[in-house]
């Protein structure tokens, strides 16, 4: 492992230097079962570069303290390290101000939030909500629970065969009861990029607010949540780049003034007595507890070393590798792809003929490639093709063509293993 | 490493590809459907008993090769067996694919050995335990189990 690191300089990045951001990655320089690893499964999660390594040993080992209490300095470092990632996170996103970032455990958390916060106190019996067949178990299951709790009901906006919503059925569900679009970004399972900007502009027509679950676009698009206008935003820090245990959700600062608290604790209130309690401002309202701060500032220097590289150098590497596999598994007999919307991030689902997602799996896993197999949290669509499971290999910008090929190569080896 | 390969062999492929006792009995005596909720995999497993002795024994369901090569050589294994002797093996397999049993020592595991390297993969041995898992539910007279309880 380098002990002396080079940060990728943006400036030396005219031309996509995929080798030496590779060199920033020092689990990308592992091997596994006697081969390079491979690694394919960054739909799940993403792997950490050393500047945010080296930041979260640096927070750790010299400005580590609990935030907004004390008056010394070191926690009043921490607390303004925090609030520097909270920033950046802002400007990533483009959110018009830093109060409308709060910092959660993930997407999943973030969700969980809008439903205790929103949906429990603004949708009530016979009131509805829109999802699609697209969504993630996180996006669906929290709505399940307030629709049990509440009599609200669940309508769902099909998908066509090649994995993209249907918007003409999206737009017939929109009745007086619709009270909230829930609707993923990017397809985890499929990598359809979903129209969303269209279909906030549609659900505010009949003012209904619309809550983007956009844990796979972020590491792969420029999120704009102004352009977009949604009025929820919620992403994961570990699929860009960051730690586990936080992410964002990004909301209108109206509507998170008017909603309830997600969790009660510390420092999401301003006084509390037996009688009476006064809750803080935004966005430490939906912050009760100590938060994670390390993985807050670890979050901040990932969007830090995503933005040096550039969002827009990152999609294009992005493209032409989902170009090269696709256009390589669309050749092979026996292996379909799964989604093949026109508009896809670098995600692709497959299955091999006579074979078993996971006997795919562990058969690639011989030869150092890591993809993700099974129903990737997203059961309603694998009923929709009729499949139990699939393979999944999802690409970052650190991946290669030539790992594209050994992803190939592995394909072939499974389909030889098994005539 | 070696158990990859170890694993995928001739006998578990061959098995998968034709599946003995595949389908379902008309009147079966027990009978219990298998569950991995890790993927969404089932497998059924129907049998008769003619005094003590399994009788007829078939299975059935959706899964990976390892699961059916392992129901297919589980029926072979345990057809004309006593319900003792069955319980026995399911004991030995469970076991042998958690690591558990010296194969060295005396044993009843024969054949199903080629199961043996699936103890160095964790997520695949619910795979291989599964179609044993199901068939000592339909002994105890379970209609449904899951591979987690």
């Amino acid at each position: 492992m380098n002990t002396v690191h080079t940060p990728v300089n943006p400036f030396s990045l005219s031309s996509f230097d995929v080798e030496r951001i590779r060199a920033d990655f020092p689990i990308l320089q592992l091997a596994f079962n006697g081969k390079p690893l491979v690694y394919l499964d960054n739909a799940a999660s993403s792997q950490m570069p050393q500047p945010v390594i080296d930041r979260l040993v640096r927070y750790q080992t010299s400005e580590h303290a609990n935030i907004n209490r004390a008056v010394y300095t070191l926690s009043e470092i921490a607390t303004s390290e925090y609030e520097a990632a909270r920033r950046k996170l802002q400007r990533f996103i483009n959110a018009p101000e830093e109060r409308e970032v709060i910092f959660t455990s993930g997407t999943t958390d973030a969700i969980n939030l809008v439903m205790h916060g929103y949906g429990r106190k603004f949708i009530k019996t016979g009131d509805e909500i829109i999802l699609t067949t697209l969504e993630h178990h996180s996006n669906i299951v929290p709505w399940q629970m307030l629709a049990e709790e509440t009599g609200a009901k669940i309508r769902v906006v099909p998908i066509n065969d090649a994995g993209e919503l249907l918007i003409d059925e999206y737009e017939n569900l929109f009745n007086e009861r619709t009270k909230l679009v829930g609707v993923m970004h990017v397809s985890n399972a499929l990598g359809t990029i979903n129209p969303i900007k269209q279909m906030i502009a549609f659900a505010h027509s009949h003012g209904v607010p619309v809550l983007v679950d956009g844990a796979q676009a972020v590491p792969h698009l420029q999120v704009d949540v102004q352009d977009l206008d949604c009025d929820f935003y919620a992403f994961s820090g570990h699929k860009l780049c960051g730690p586990t245990g936080i992410g964002v959700l990004y909301g209108k600062a109206a509507l998170l003034e008017k909603m309830q608290p997600f969790k009660g604790g510390g420092d999401m209130i301003l006084s509390v007595t037996f009688e009476k309690t006064t809750y803080n401002t935004i966005p430490h309202k939906f912050e009760a507890g100590t938060p994670p701060i390390a993985a807050a500032i670890g979050l901040g220097a990932a969007v830090d070393y995503l933005l040096a590289i550039g969002m827009d150098a990152i999609a294009a590497h992005e493209l032409e590798l989902l170009n090269y596999a696709t256009e390589q598994m669309t050749r092979m007999q026996g292996v379909r792809i799964i989604g093949t919307a026109k508009n896809k991030a670098s995600v692709i689902s497959f299955s091999v003929d006579g074979v078993h997602p996971h006997d795919v799996g562990t058969l690639l896993n011989q030869e150092g490639v890591a993809l993700r197999t099974g129903h990737h949290c997203a059961q309603p669509v694998m009923l929709r093709f009729k499949v139990p499971a699939t393979s999944r290999a999802s690409f970052a910008f650190y991946n290669t063509l030539t790992e594209v090929d050994a992803l190939i190569a592995g394909i072939r080896n499974v389909q030889k293993v098994f005539t | 490493m070696a158990n990859y390969k170890a694993l995928y062999q001739e006998v578990i492929l061959d098995h998968n590809k034709k599946p003995r006792n595949y389908g379902t009995l008309a009147h079966a005596s027990h009978h219990a459907v298998g569950h991995n909720p890790l993927c969404g995999d089932h497998i059924s497993v129907a049998l008769n008993f003619d005094r003590d002795c399994i009788d007829d024994i078939a299975f059935q369901g959706e899964s990976c090769a390892i699961c059916k090569a392992s129901a297919s050589m589980m029926t072979v294994a345990i057809k004309g067996k006593s319900r003792a002797d069955a319980e026995i093996l399911i004991q030995e397999f469970l076991a042998m694919t958690t690591g558990k049993l010296d194969l060295e020592s005396p044993n009843h595991i024969g054949r199903l050995a080629v199961f043996a390297g699936v103890c160095d993969l964790p997520t695949r041995v619910k795979c291989a335990i599964l179609p044993w898992h199901t068939l000592q539910a339909a002994f105890n007279s379970v209609a449904t189990t899951s591979i987690r309880s």
